[in-house]
């Protein structure tokens, strides 16, 4: 298994930004909060530094002004010469290279959480791209056992061969922390507080970390993304019938051949064919009808986590 | 006694209107379902036409493109003269307007149905403009009857200041439908089977009405506008509170003198002044926090319509 490098060093330059979709509420209002009073940022050994990462799309109450933000931090649009036509999201994410990259660079930041909020529900995940970020599933592992109670559940969402585009990608390590159900352009109250107490939570991991705190080796779950699902559509392009009652807000659970999964508008059902049972997520994500998207399939994986520790010897390469 | 009846004129025009604010998606895809096969929402002896109101909206997915279409009924928009510079929705209401009124004309449609969306937990709702208007009593009466045990809510808008120019004011008798939660920019089935359903039983008790059935005195609670109540904020505009989990949610429900109501950045809790209980209704929702409304106030009112019946038969 190719896993990330574990850091070597304590994560000093450390990011937490919000509003990379505009319309996400919980994080624009944390990052802009935090942007006025720092203070809860702040941790012995480093000081996580606010972002408010569209702040177009943000002041629109938008996704975005001209294309996906948190799809634009790819080798292609952050290398190629800047133009005065650029979409206004290919500009913003060449300054965030600037600020927290730059990307693949051993000047780029240590770690970068970027918030997020989905209409689906979905509950508290993790977005990172592998299960090979060892550091990711640690901090997983730490959120999770301080609130059993509220299961926490780890996407890996990055498709083989593809170039993730997240923005979180520009630092040398980083995930997103998506929370839901809340309708884009809504600031709910237990959403806030929580991702509020997940931020915090996040931060004392890696104070631990840098402190020289030894994680032993788990064993866990996560969910893998293997492919979108398109709704029915009309020969014009249009929806022809959305997602079935039966399978809305059932995020996670599993999704077996021959269940209901789209109602027609005209009131037939479109059960699911696949040969396999998946997991969906992302059910009804507003964000993703204009990519074609009712929600992605992914697979449940069991893996183990070596231990993690900054002060360990590093796994000594073969001769 | 027939000074207990009110007769009316057999209704021979409806609409139906979807995507007045083109990200609330229920109506936009129902009355886009109904233009391509409208079987469901024909009846005898009434024509029924669905139509999009504000298409640009819809295929942006934005509630409006220069202003609030559901705001601009008013005289004095409806009769700006007409010119490119004039904010796309003004235009776009002078359109409907001559498609389907002139308001408050002869010719103007009997009954317009104009369909929307809230985040709010408000469930099925039914907007009444005008308290006094025993046709649409009846309707809403009978709709609360035929949906039953689905809870089915009446929202009265009659009020001095805050009543508003909707599209659906052109017609004789205006009825707003609202359905929520739904985030915008979805569409979820649940809501979506409830919207349908109070299209059915609306264009049923019309086509009862003029088939000559007669509908009983009956009365209906209905939740008046009282006061629309903003975030606070600071002195840049900012919102420093947010609707308190307590209140989150509870539409309908009564709310007392002393109830939280919005919790602070830092964590205090803000409770209800005055005193008296009240109704809140559109607690957060997505498009009001722009119109400085976290929630709007209401008082719990009876209504009661005379018996009714068509004044064919």
């Amino acid at each position: 298994m190719c896993s990330l490098p574990v850091p070597r060093e304590p994560l000093r330059r450390v990011a937490v930004t919000g509003g990379t979709h505009g319309n996400e509420m919980s994080g624009v209002c944390l990052a802009q909060h935090w942007l006025r009073a720092p203070g809860e940022l702040q941790r012995p050994s480093f000081s996580a530094m606010p972002v408010l990462a569209n702040p177009a799309a943000t002041a629109a109450c938008r996704r975005y002004m001209d294309r996906d933000l948190n799809r634009t931090f790819t080798n292609t649009f952050l290398t190629a010469r800047a133009h005065p036509d650029d979409p206004y999201e290919v500009t913003r994410a060449r300054e965030l290279n600037q600020l927290l990259g730059p990307m693949a660079s051993g000047g780029a930041f240590d770690f970068v959480l970027d918030l997020h909020n989905t209409t689906a529900n979905m509950g508290t995940c993790l977005i990172v791209d592998t299960a090979h970020n060892v550091f990711a599933m640690h901090l997983y592992r730490h959120l999770q056992m301080l609130s059993p109670e509220l299961p926490c559940r780890v996407i890996l969402y990055k498709l083989p061969k593809e170039e993730s585009g997240s923005l979180n990608s520009v630092a040398k390590n980083g995930m997103a922390l998506e929370l839901g159900p809340q309708p884009q352009g809504v600031l709910r109250a237990d959403l806030f507080t929580r991702m509020r107490a997940l931020v915090a939570a996040a931060l004392d991991f890696i104070q631990l970390f840098n402190q020289g705190t030894a994680f032993p080796a788990f064993e866990m779950e996560a969910y893998r993304v293997l492919r979108g699902m398109d709704f029915p559509r009309t020969e014009a392009g249009d929806l022809a019938g959305t997602v079935h009652p039966q399978l809305q807000d059932r995020d996670f659970e599993p999704l077996r051949p021959g269940a209901p999964i789209f109602q027609m508008f005209s009131g037939e059902d479109v059960l699911y064919e696949g040969e396999s049972t998946v997991y969906p997520v992302f059910i009804n994500e507003a964000g993703y009808y204009d990519k074609g998207i009712a929600f992605l399939q992914t697979e449940k994986l069991t893996f183990s986590v070596p231990a993690l520790s900054m002060l360990a010897p590093a796994p000594t390469p073969g001769p | 006694m027939t000074s207990c009846h009110v007769f009316e004129d057999p209704i021979k025009k409806v609409a139906i209107f979807g995507g007045t604010h083109g990200n609330e998606l229920t109506g936009v895809f129902l009355v886009k379902h109904w233009l391509e096969n409208g079987a469901e929402i024909q009846r005898t002896g009434i024509e029924v036409k669905p139509f999009i109101t504000n298409p640009r909206a819809v295929k942006n997915c934005t509630r409006y493109i220069d202003c609030d279409l559901n705001r601009v009924f008013d005289p004095e928009n409806l009769g700006k003269k007409m010119s490119e510079d004039l904010p796309y929705e003004v235009r776009r209401a002078q359109e409907i307007n001559h498609l389907f009124g002139p308001k408050d004309s002869e010719d103007s449609c009997d009954v317009i149905f104009d369909l929307h969306n809230t985040t709010s937990n408000m469930g099925c709702t039914l907007i009444l403009e005008d308290s006094r208007n025993d046709f649409l009593i009846q309707m809403f009466h009978y709709i609360q009857t035929s949906l039953a045990p689905l809870p089915c809510y009446v929202y009265l808008i009659d009020h001095p200041s805050l009543k508003y120019a909707t599209t659906r004011s052109i017609a004789k008798y205006p009825v707003g439908i609202e359905v929520g939660p739904q985030p915008q920019g979805i569409l979820r089935a649940d809501i979506l089977n409830q919207m349908r359903k109070i299209i059915k039983h609306a264009l049923d008790f019309i086509y009862n009405f003029n088939k000559g059935k007669e509908f009983p005195p009956c009365t209906i609670e209905v939740y008046k506008i009282m006061e629309k109540v903003d975030y606070p904020r600071n002195e840049n505009g900012e919102i420093t509170a947010i609707i308190h989990p307590d209140l989150q949610d509870q539409d309908w429900k009564p709310l007392h003198p002393g109830d939280p109501v919005f919790i602070t950045l830092d964590g205090e809790t803000i409770p209800l002044g005055g005193d008296w209980t009240v109704y809140p209704v559109f607690i957060n929702e997505a498009a009001y926090y722009e119109k400085k409304e976290a929630f709007a106030k209401t008082t719990k009112l009876t209504l009661t319509a005379k018996r009714l019946c068509s004044s064919l038969h």
